[in-house]
């Protein structure tokens, strides 16, 4: 149990390396601890992983304790830490709750080593790359490496659905971070994009994705009543069809948006905006590759239905194509490496919608070798050439660059599919698999192999225009340019290292050998290898299918090397004669401008109307009461002035008037009241006399 | 000691800020540091008080706790009556922690007429708590009304340039609101003693035993009323959608922490309302309303989703959620804050690139925007990802049909779909604000010199920012606060709408407008029946 009881450990080193350098790393440590730190702790987490990755192999010997449960059948050990998320209980009285779990199986094993062994390569490698950064730059660096590498980890190995959704949001907002590392740079002059802009569209791409997990994560929880993956899993038999595809596909759709799957593959070719060891280890083989491992993490979900299964296989395969012709006319060198990547992506989702999961992850494994050694071997070109990523201004840098040169040769062959490499036999069992599918088996297979053809020609043509012909840079980035330090080579050299030989553990039993991965990977993806092996044995078919792919490959090949090497004038040719699918290659089918036309045009009138509605419609209603209120009580005002207070007033002034009237009266001068006596009495008198006359 | 707290913890806690603003008074206008200091004393010894009744909260226990019942006005039934339960208690501490940050985060902001200021942020506070405690309805609409005096002067004397039409707006719409809901009251209480035969009375618990189940078809159609009448005041408060416009102008004029009190804790009176009272006190009316909520609340408020999602999962997410929103929201305007004191303007275009020259702030503020976006591992997403899977489980009975849309069902899962979207929109537009004030080149002369975060200011924001860590990732104990008030709840709602079915339809009292269907006698079945496989 040793090992695999500090499972917990493996994404809490990068977290520890993540708050070290972030917090401290820019004001107290030097450059070189903060290296230290951040590769340390990746590579801490490699080994205890590669520990509890042996401790794994004898499983059946291992005895479950406390929150550590053992499942022998399946090589699976499941961590429970504690309780997450306990919140009460569904209708039918079971228990709602979420835990925060961790397991080690065959399937998480291979990813566990993939992504800390290659992410520690691609530490050790940034270590030269961002050497020239200042000193609070390069920590921020391995700070979000190091937090990305966590978050990672977390998703390799979450044992539920919403541990598993910690890391992929958590990568999400690293890949974000890094994609935006340079906050303050233009990104795509053309377009005004920034690096920031790029940063944003990958995060935002990426939630609309997160609405399909997020449903598919709901709608399985209220259904199969608990959130743990091998409890879903266990009970796919007893949710019916309609919740298992509908499951299915909004989990497929949040894994088109972390791979990169048409629709929602727009944001990686703009992701590489950030630096390119950041290419290489997120937008190329670790992060990218997440939502092929929950695809093949959710196999018997999938395996349930058999139209999901073929939706996941048909998005793959028209995803290969579709990204390896627009990687056949882009001129910035991480770009073209971009749409391959989003292309062979489309590779292992088809794996993994005929049923080839174990492919799937054959696959992932061998690209995560062979495209990490692209990127970084791209990124030792960058590095030389000061900067510069159009490889029109490249060429003839084999003699300068000589490791850099070797390497990527090694991995563009691994690529291509030129056996004996790592991608040959990966891509190969693809192929088979696709093959042998019902009732699409020839179509997917007639894709997939010429997208294998593309992308050998478009591999080489990269390869001649930066590594070969006539030098088309200028004196003074001829100046500057030098080969990477040992930092940056050493990592090279074992990927290529690996890219020649990963393959091999995976070589089909046609050959005469035992596929030594999938049969590793069997106790967690063998149900859906029984299916797709019940195509009919056909070993010298499958010989002959071989060939024929391997034949495709160095067809596209030697068409590159014609076209971009021996007789450029034919190509010139080709491009004349073929103009409009050309310019609709280089614009990248105008996508991103259709995407503007048809979402974001129409969301920004939507708001736009509901600003206006809430400034003149309702609150012009709550002004308008206002307004009633006030005439109102100026009409009263007015009504109280003249009419109310008129009479009130009226009353005074007649008053006021008898009031004048009578003051005259009361003057108080004694003479005047003794005239008014005297008059009073003579009128008094006078009228008694006159009354007496009569 | 202990007995003697727990016997007085809500009028300490309640009425502390009081007495503070009365010592205040006393203290001469100048001593303008002496002053704000002693405020932030008097609310951090509040806080102080009240964090212990975090721990000594018996959450297995259920019912109110820490009661406190004095005859008041014994001629009409009042009561001085008091007492928590897990969702009070939650929304009390909530009051008292942002209480100390408005004020802390106020030391620089506020300048002058210092004095009246901190008295009127303590009188704000001991109205605000008052309302989370009260269980005598007098009491509580004394709470709700006072509450509203400070805050009107706080926007109105220290507010931006259109403060007195947002202060006005805020305090008329609200009052409209407030006499409508005290209508409400009077009914109820008029008609409690016709039930029991006994005396009149406020008290809230009362109401809620006896006239939640009650099934008599008079009550049931005059629920009807109350609901509604309750509906406008608390709607108002929320504010739900069209009620919502008074909330962006006080927003805009308040000073920093007005902003800070209205986003974090006024604002959730309203969903308060409609936890405490509406939803267990009028089942049967809550579930005739039922659609017209969901769908007001799919327009705006995440969390009234939850609540009216009428089921455990959805109260829980709901309550959370509103602590969460409380401390985020809280947290952005305390960031706005903090840059409109160092600049004079809130003009997004101002800045830009400011990350490079303020790194504390840009983290701090990055954290607080993930937060608000529901980043799982922060806050935001254990309040969401609850209230969704509370808003999935509304059974499909519950929504409308749209006669001119071939009757379209719009109902159950229909709610749950609104409401992640607000997943992709809330970082869209988030994002962007970051990314135009914090990223970029610096490209404004007058931002060049702005100066990162000091002490103080850390010490606002911080607090915030770990309890959004700790409930991202250790939500338990929340959960079991909550736990038997909401199940409570919930089983309320689930008794009374089934009564009330029952009794109403055969008497054909309650006689449904065409555009909302009758729940169909099916409704209960299906309501219980979701994952019975």
């Amino acid at each position: 149990m040793t090992l695999i009881g500090l499972l917990w450990t493996v994404p809490l080193f990068p977290v520890a390396g993540f708050l070290l350098n972030g917090l401290l790393g820019a004001r107290f440590f030097p450059k070189k601890a903060v290296w230290v730190i951040a590769c340390g702790a990746v590579l801490l987490s490699f080994l205890v992983s590669l520990g509890a990755v042996v401790a794994l192999r004898d499983v059946g010997s291992l005895t479950p304790s406390p929150g550590a449960a053992v499942d022998a059948r399946a090589h699976r050990v499941t961590l429970t830490l504690g309780s997450w998320m306990p919140m009460g209980r569904s209708a039918d009285g079971s228990e709602l709750s979420v835990d925060w779990s961790f397991a080690l199986d065959p399937l998480s094993a291979v990813m566990l080593l993939v992504v800390t062994g290659v992410g520690f390569l691609i530490h050790v490698y940034s270590i030269g790359y961002m050497g020239h950064e200042p000193h609070p730059v390069f920590a921020r660096f391995f700070a979000y490496l190091n937090l990305f590498m966590a978050m990672m980890l977390t998703l390799v190995l979450g044992a539920s659905l919403p541990v598993v959704f910690v890391g992929w949001e958590g990568v999400g907002l690293c890949s974000y971070l890094l994609i935006g590392f340079y906050y303050d740079r233009m990104f795509d002059e053309k377009t005004r994009m920034s690096c920031a802009d790029a940063g944003r569209k990958a995060f935002i791409t990426n939630r609309i994705g997160d609405v399909g997990f997020i449903l598919g994560m709901l709608l399985l929880f209220v259904n199969a009543g608990t959130l743990d993956i091998q409890g879903i899993l266990a009970k796919t038999g007893t949710l019916g069809p309609g919740v298992c595809t509908a499951a299915a596909l909004l989990l497929f759709f949040g894994a088109c948006g972390k791979s990169a799957q048409i629709p929602l593959y727009v944001w990686l070719p703009d992701a590489m905006a950030g630096p390119t060891p950041v290419s290489a280890l997120i937008h190329a083989a670790t992060m990218v590759t997440a939502g092929v491992y929950v695809t093949c993490r959710m196999a018997p979900l999938y395996l349930k239905s058999p139209g999901a299964m073929l939706a996941v296989a048909v998005v793959g395969a028209l995803t290969a194509l579709f990204a390896a012709s627009i990687g056949l006319a882009q001129n910035d060198i991480k770009k073209v490496l971009a749409y391959s990547t989003v292309s062979q992506l489309g590779y292992m989702m088809l794996a993994a919608g005929v049923g080839a999961f174990s492919a799937a992850i054959f696959h992932l494994m061998t690209h995560a070798f062979f495209k990490a050694l692209l990127f970084l071997a791209a990124g030792s070109v960058i590095h030389a050439m000061s900067g510069e990523q159009d490889i029109r201004k490249m060429g003839g840098l084999d003699r300068h660059i000589p490791w850099t040169h070797a390497t990527f040769v090694i991995a563009t062959l691994a690529i291509a599919g030129i056996p004996p490499l790592a991608g040959f036999f990966s891509k190969d069992e693809i192929l088979w698999a696709a093959f042998n599918q019902r009732p699409l088996g020839l179509l997917l297979w007639l894709v997939g192999a010429g997208t294998a053809g593309l992308t050998a020609f478009y591999m080489w043509r990269l390869y001649v225009l930066v590594f070969r012909g006539e030098e088309r840079f200028d004196d003074e980035v001829r100046h500057h340019l030098h080969e990477s330090p040992r930092s940056m080579i050493v990592p090279l050299a074992v990927l290529a290292v690996l890219a020649i030989a990963g393959g091999w553990v995976g070589i089909p039993e046609v050959a005469g050998f035992r596929n030594l991965l999938a049969g590793y990977l069997a106790p967690v993806l063998g149900a859906g290898e029984e299916a797709a092996r019940a195509a009919p044995h056909a070993p010298l078919f499958e010989v002959v299918m071989m060939i024929v792919s391997t034949v495709i490959a160095a067809f596209g090949l030697v068409l590159g090397w014609v076209f971009y090497e021996r007789r450029p004038e034919a190509r010139v040719r080709l491009a004349e004669s073929a103009r409009g699918l050309y310019r609709l290659m280089v614009n990248k089918y105008y996508v991103d401008e259709l995407y503007g036309k048809i979402v974001l045009a129409p969301y920004y009138a939507l708001c736009r109307a509901a600003a206006w509605f809430d400034q003149w419609v309702v609150d012009g209603v709550v002004n308008a009461a206002g307004y009633v209120t006030l005439a109102t009580s100026y009409t009263s005002v007015g009504f109280d002035t003249y009419v109310v207070d008129g009479l009130v007033n009226l009353a005074g002034y007649i008053v006021r008037g008898f009031s004048w009237v009578f003051r005259k009266v009361q003057t108080g001068i004694v003479q005047t009241y003794a005239t008014a006596m005297i008059f009073g009495i003579f009128v008094l008198v006078s009228a008694y006399l006159l009354a007496r006359g009569h | 000691m202990l007995d003697w707290y727990t016997r007085n913890a809500l009028n300490i806690v309640t009425f502390l800020p009081l007495l503070g603003a009365l010592a205040l008074l006393l203290i001469d206008k100048e001593k303008k540091g002496l002053i704000m200091r002693s405020a932030t004393w008097i609310a951090f010894a509040d806080f102080l008080l009240s964090a212990p009744l975090f721990f000594l909260y018996d959450a297995g226990r259920g019912g109110f706790q820490f009661e406190f019942r004095r005859p008041w006005i014994p001629s009409i039934g009042v009561d001085y009556y008091v007492g928590i339960d897990g969702i009070s208690l939650l929304l009390l501490l909530l009051t008292t922690f942002l209480g100390v940050i408005s004020i802390l985060s106020s030391w620089t902001a506020i300048t002058e007429r210092v004095k009246e200021y901190y008295v009127f942020m303590l009188v704000l506070q001991t109205g605000m708590l008052g309302v989370f405690i009260s269980l005598d309805f007098f009491l509580f609409y004394i709470f709700w009304e006072a509450m509203l005096v400070p805050m009107y002067f706080l926007i109105g004397i220290w507010g931006g340039p259109r403060k007195l039409y947002a202060a006005i707006k805020f305090f008329l719409y609200t009052l409209l609101g407030s006499v409508l809901m005290l209508l409400g009251i009077l009914a109820v209480y008029f008609y409690y003693p016709k039930v029991t035969g006994g005396t009149s009375t406020f008290d809230i618990t009362e109401f809620i035993r006896v006239l939640g189940p009650l099934t008599d078809p008079v009550w049931l159609e005059m629920s009807k009323w109350v609901f509604l009448a309750f509906f406008i005041g608390f709607a108002i408060k929320v504010p739900m959608f069209p009620f919502h416009t008074w909330l962006p102008d006080a927003h805009v004029e308040a000073p920093t922490a007005g902003s800070v009190i209205l986003a974090g804790v006024l604002l959730k009176m309203g969903t308060y309302g409609f936890v405490r009272f509406s939803l267990p006190m009028l089942p049967y009316a809550t579930r005739y309303y039922l659609p017209y909520m969901l769908g007001l609340a799919v327009i705006g408020i995440l969390y009234m989703l939850g609540v009216f999602a009428l089921n455990q999962q959805g109260l829980y997410g709901g309550i959370l959620q509103m602590i969460n929103h409380g401390l985020s929201t809280g947290a952005l305007f305390l960031i706005v804050g903090l840059i409109y004191e160092r600049r004079h303007t809130r003009m997004i275009a101002e800045f830009g690139g400011l990350s490079s020259q303020m790194p504390i702030y840009a983290t701090l503020f990055m954290i607080i925007t993930m937060s608000s976006i529901g980043l799982p591992v922060l806050n935001g997403f254990i309040g969401e990802f609850t209230i969704l899977v509370g808003a999935f489980r509304i059974p499909p009975a519950y929504g409308f049909s749209i006669p001119w849309l071939g009757g379209l069902h719009i109902g159950g899962m229909f709610w749950a779909v609104c409401g992640t979207l607000g997943i992709v929109l809330g970082a869209a537009y988030m994002l962007w604000l970051y990314q135009r004030t914090m990223f970029g080149k610096l490209d404004n002369p007058e931002n060049a010199g702005l100066k990162d975060l000091d002490l103080r200011e850390i010490m606002t924001l911080a607090p915030i920012v770990l309890c959004c860590f700790w409930i991202g990732l250790y939500p338990k104990p929340f959960f079991r606060i909550l736990e038997r008030p909401v199940t409570e709840i919930a089983a309320r709602l689930q008794a009374g709408e089934a009564a009330g079915q029952t009794a109403a339809l055969p008497a054909g009292a309650a006689p449904s407008p065409a555009s909302a269907p009758a729940p169909p006698p099916t409704a209960v079945a299906s309501a219980t029946r979701v994952p019975a496989r």
